[in-house]
């Protein structure tokens, strides 16, 4: 069953056998990264852009060394490093791209919709890294594997988002991964932090830490955003983690086998304890691993193979 | 051929691999996805029967090594390649279940390579059915069948499809 599709833009269009196929395809992906020579030729040839407008570390090394490791050729692109500096547009810079034929362009932009708009007007499949705060789509994708290698299934699960739900792309993608996979999704954060009416996307909003952790499977951690702090979301950091932080203490409530995951990177005292973020229940780091691997099967899929079957 | 020729024909197979090779110190046995998976659990466990050892069994998954990826037909799925032992100066035999163009061949030679520097590869196939596009060839045969190329040959295995058979199909025009 073919991924039918030129791009991926986010979560909320894709069907649940969609996600399926890229998260049974980033399985067979993970192995390639435990061998000696991390490489296999799948992508040769192709030519993949990461055009990132906002600060990245994990996300733009996470791309990189997927298609690396597909045998594709790719590039980074700054933008701050670039003559976007110099006041091109986002068309222009990207009809200048496209006119080199790149095959796929994964694109990272504090702009909502920047991707889709990138999508509209290029031939190459064209792949969010995140768009202000719209969606994260690989993201949520390697949540979802993460949760699966460690839980089984999704369907059933208690999973507790909590930080900066209002600012957080990670937050809307995960919300819209996890309810199509059938998970009970919590929120919770200071009301400051809580979008308007975020109900209607399916999930139970808590004002309180404990009461959201009650019973938990999942807790996802979202960093706090200390350079917003200008705007008077909270009255200080400190406060945040007396109410809000996740500590061992407050991990008691969740069921004993729980995971902690976290997008990174990590405030460490602020959403997070560092004993919790260090501890046995925290998953962070495999997220990471495993990102790759979903990287892998992503920039695969959209890049079609289809084959004349040789019948065996 | 049916169930009970396939099986004497995987016996013969498994003994001259055996014969070939002069018995199976380092012998490790591979199996192409799909229908070489089950087919080479077989021939390992016949080997292990006959000389009281238990052989080392991979599975390989090709996909990725393919040569015809923007090729026209379905997406071909990933599944997981899993070899769990080192193959470096091991005897690999690769089992798989029809033998035609060779290209399935040349992508699992790429693969393994990649993971290692094996003594040396061979071949055993149920079926060679010609029309080869590659300079590849098979150490162990089944069964010879010469075929046209709009006649398709159906291996089924119990293990996949719920029966042993092998079955020469006519295309309809």
């Amino acid at each position: 069953m073919p991924l039918n599709r030129k791009d991926l833009l986010g979560i909320e269009p894709l069907s649940v056998e969609e996600v399926n196929l890229i998260l049974d395809t980033a399985k067979a992906f993970k192995e390639v990264s435990t061998r000696d020579i991390k490489k296999v030729p799948t992508l040769r040839g192709k030519t993949i852009i990461n055009l990132f407008f906002e600060p990245s570390t994990r996300t733009r090394t996470s791309f990189e060394i997927a298609g690396k490791r597909l045998s594709a050729d790719i590039l980074n692109i700054s933008a701050s490093t670039s003559s976007v500096v110099k006041g091109e547009t986002l068309i222009d810079t990207a009809r200048n791209l496209e006119a080199m034929y790149p095959d796929i362009i994964i694109i990272r932009h504090s702009r909502a919709g920047a991707p889709q708009l990138l999508a509209n007007i290029c031939r190459a499949s064209v792949i969010n890294a995140g768009d202000g705060a719209h969606e994260h789509p690989t993201q949520a994708l390697l949540d979802a594997f993460t949760i699966r290698e460690n839980k089984g299934q999704i369907k059933g699960l208690k999973v507790a988002i909590i930080g900066d739900i209002l600012h957080s792309r990670v937050a809307r993608s995960n919300i819209h991964l996890l309810t199509k996979l059938g998970a009970e999704v919590r929120i919770a954060g200071p009301a400051t932090y809580i979008p308007v009416e975020i109900e209607k996307l399916g999930v139970k909003v808590f004002h309180h830490i404990d009461a959201a952790l009650e019973g938990c499977d999942v807790v996802m951690m979202l960093r706090i955003q200390r350079e917003r702090q200008d705007k008077s979301y909270l009255p200080s950091l400190r406060e945040y983690f007396n109410l809000f932080g996740l500590t061992p203490e407050r991990l008691k409530r969740a069921k004993k086998d729980v995971i902690i995951m976290h997008p990174g990177p990590l405030n460490r005292g602020v959403e997070i304890s560092s004993e919790v973020a260090d501890g046995p229940y925290s998953v962070i780091l495999e997220q990471v691993t495993n990102g790759v691997a979903v990287r892998m099967a992503v920039l695969y899929l959209l890049m079609g193979g289809k084959y004349e079957e040789v019948v065996s | 051929m049916d169930a009970v020729t396939m099986d004497r024909t995987l016996i013969r197979i498994a003994h001259e691999i055996i014969e070939r090779n002069k018995g199976v110190q380092d012998l490790v046995i591979i199996g192409i996805r799909t229908r070489g998976v089950p087919l080479a659990r077989r021939i390992a466990k016949k080997i292990e029967e006959i000389e009281k050892v238990s052989i080392p069994m991979g599975i390989l998954d090709i996909t990725m090594y393919r040569d015809d990826l923007t090729a026209v037909g379905p997406q071909p799925i990933v599944r997981q390649t899993n070899i769990p032992f080192r193959i470096n100066d091991k005897k690999v035999v690769l089992i798989d279940d029809v033998l035609f163009t060779g290209r399935t061949i040349r992508a699992a030679l790429d693969s393994i390579i990649d993971l290692g520097r094996p003594k040396f590869i061979q071949l055993a196939v149920l079926i060679d059915r010609g029309h080869r596009e590659l300079p590849i060839r098979a150490d162990y045969v089944g069964k010879n069948v010469p075929t046209s190329l709009d006649e398709v040959v159906e291996v089924n295995v119990m293990e996949e499809d719920g029966k042993d058979s092998v079955i020469l199909i006519e295309e309809e025009e």
